[in-house]
């Protein structure tokens, strides 16, 4: 309106924070959302200066065969960040996913049952988050939290503790194998990443996803049904777990039931670091796949290099919360 | 008892809502004529908001009843009250900030592609009707792509407005739809509920501007702590009384 015509709000009580700081909340958010890839550009260019052994058609096409399951779990966590969530019970349903197929198989049942089998498994967790967060209206970060620790004890109980050896050569050729130089695993993170981002942002579900996280009274409002919503963004994490379980096994060549409290932090990080707001309502499946790539990165880097382990949580540590920061700019 | 030729738009009996020890609606009953414009006025804390609410399914009301085209209605959602052809300015707008306008606008209406099941949204269909349905209202926004976020108050209003308007078959309402406006768009807000009554369109509006009301309504109804103390024909009340009916310096029907 008239206001308006000008392209840019003028002072308006609802909109001070739209309106001298404009200029810079453009820059601060651009850059915020390049902040992944240009992060990963600088490191690889660090560890390329560090070392010849980095940057080389075999070291690069491993190291993303390494992120892929991050990848994968980090697109799982991007769908409880959307609506404003956290799961936290990944890292039991990763190890959860990975052991039903382990039993399974190992009970002489086909691969094609081991794997659905930690799909499901994987689905089953998210659904019951998202029944105890969507319908129950409980807390997110403890519903996650409790479901992590039964989750953990449940996988226990089913293997005793024990890793089970899965020796499969359908699952050893997925994690070595490829079409020509197109590794197996890159295309399951790849089709992961698109289905995602098709999902999020040219389906209807995926409108929804962001209106409830960014809104969620305004979304209720126009007759979204905000806890059917949040339940399918818990069952789309866990469903990714599940996912991710089935790599996990195929890269180990079995399956440890331990918790992967790695994981679970890598995949917070990774869509952190991919500029997704905790605070819901934002995705960037680009940010998050870069942000899982990155974190990888550093951790082969660093091994390459022969920098002690005990450095690297340091590091991703220290590389989160300079996304936090950058974060707190641009708001 | 109601017939179906004169059965109201919709019809609250007996309202009651209460927050912990707040009584927001203390036995309210409204008639809400069909094809007329309604509108309620009342201080701030009167149980305005919450009557609106009740009416379109975000709040359910702890007793009474509501009726709609003379049927009793279950509002247990929002959904339940769309499917009446209601839809609604709440007082909070209720846009998501980082979609763009043209979703707030489809949002929960999304055009998908003729592909059963996968609702895969039609975005170019989205966005120019989008454009097209802003222009016909006369709303100023720099780009249907831009995000709410970086609407002014008052452009937020309008979308907000022009969501409801559009997608609104048999009632509108709307919660202090001018609030934030200026006076040009505030000229237009109110031609638009003209031009909806003209159409048939049943409006109940909020508002604290009673020259507003008087201008554009047929009907008011003064709320007083809870209570709808006056049902008036406009031309059976002027802006003093409406006052005093606000205040209780007037003490109304009951
Ligand atoms: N969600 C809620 N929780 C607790 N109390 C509420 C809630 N909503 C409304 N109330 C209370 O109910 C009463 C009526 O509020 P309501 O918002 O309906 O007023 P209103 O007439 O719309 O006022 P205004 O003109 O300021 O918009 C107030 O006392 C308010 O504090
Ligand atoms: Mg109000």
């Amino acid at each position: 309106m008239s206001r308006a015509s000008t392209g840019r709000p003028a002072a308006d009580p609802d909109s001070t924070d739209d309106g001298g700081k404009q200029s810079r909340r453009i820059d601060a958010s651009m850059l915020a959302e390049l902040a992944a890839p240009l992060a990963l550009v600088l490191v690889w260019l660090a560890f390329f200066i560090a070392t010849p052994d980095f940057l080389t058609t075999d070291n690069i096409s491993d190291l993303l065969v390494a992120s892929s399951i991050l990848v994968v779990l980090a697109l799982g966590q991007q769908f409880a960040v959307v609506v404003a969530g956290i799961d936290l019970s990944v890292g039991a349903n990763l190890p959860w996913a990975a052991a039903l197929l382990g039993y399974t198989v190992s009970h002489g049942h086909s691969m094609a049952i081991g794997v659905a089998a930690a799909l499901l498994g994987g689905l089953l967790v998210g659904l019951v988050n998202g029944f105890l967060i969507g319908y129950l209206g409980m807390v997110d970060f403890i519903v996650t939290l409790g479901t992590l620790s039964v989750v953990s004890g449940i996988t226990l109980l089913l293997t005793q503790g024990n890793t089970v050896a899965v020796s499969s050569n359908f699952l050893q050729s997925i994690a070595l194998d490829g079409a020509g130089p197109v590794r197996w695993f890159w295309l399951i993170a790849l089709v992961g990443a698109l289905g995602t981002a098709f999902l999020l942002f040219r389906m209807r579900i995926g409108t929804h996803l962001l209106a409830v996280g960014g809104n969620a009274e305004g979304a209720r409002g126009t007759g979204i049904p905000a806890r059917r919503v949040r339940m399918y963004a818990y069952a789309g994490s866990g469903l990714l777990c599940g996912l991710a379980g089935v790599m996990l096994v195929a890269r180990n060549g079995g399956a440890d039931p331990s918790l992967q409290t790695n994981y679970l932090l890598s995949s917070i990080a990774a869509v952190v670091l991919g500029g997704s707001s905790l605070f819901g309502g934002k995705a960037s499946v680009l940010g998050s796949v870069t942000g899982a790539v990155l974190l990888t990165s550093l951790v082969n880097g660093f091994t390459i290099l022969g920098i002690s382990q005990y450095y690297q949580p340091i590091a991703v540590g220290a590389v989160v919360l300079m996304s936090a920061l950058l974060a707190r700019v641009r708001e | 008892m109601t017939t179906t030729t004169t059965a109201p738009m919709l019809e609250a009996r007996h309202l009651v809502k209460t927050f912990n020890a707040v009584r927001a609606l203390d036995d309210l009953s409204i008639t809400i004529a069909a094809g007329e414009v309604t509108a309620i006025v009342g201080d701030n804390g009167a149980g305005k908001s919450t009557l609106v609410r009740c009416l379109t399914g975000v709040h359910s009301p702890d007793d009474g009843e509501i009726l709609f085209k003379g049927e009793p209605a279950k509002l247990s959602s929002p959904e339940d009250a769309r499917s009446f052809g209601v839809e609604t300015v709440y007082q909070e707008l209720g846009l998501v900030e980082d979609l763009t306008v043209w979703q707030n606008l489809y949002l929960n209406r999304e055009l998908t592609k003729p592909i059963p099941l996968l609702g895969i949204l039609d975005r170019k269909g989205m966005i120019d009707k989008s454009s097209e349905i802003l222009e016909r209202l006369d709303v100023n926004v720099p780009s249907v792509r831009t995000t709410v976020r970086r609407m002014s108050g008052g452009q937020r209003q309008s979308i907000a407005i022009a969501r409801a308007v559009t997608w609104g078959e048999s009632l509108v309402i709307m919660d202090e739809p001018t609030a934030a406006l200026g006076v040009r768009e505030t000229a237009a807000v109110e031609r638009l509920i003209h031009s909806l009554r003209d159409q048939g369109v049943t409006v109940l509006l909020i508002s604290h501007d009673l020259d507003q009301v008087m201008r554009v309504s047929d009907t008011v109804v003064a709320l007083r702590r809870g209570r709808a103390v006056a049902h008036r024909a406009v031309g059976d009340v002027n802006g003093d009384q409406l006052v005093g009916l606000i205040t209780g310096t007037i003490s109304g029907d009951d």
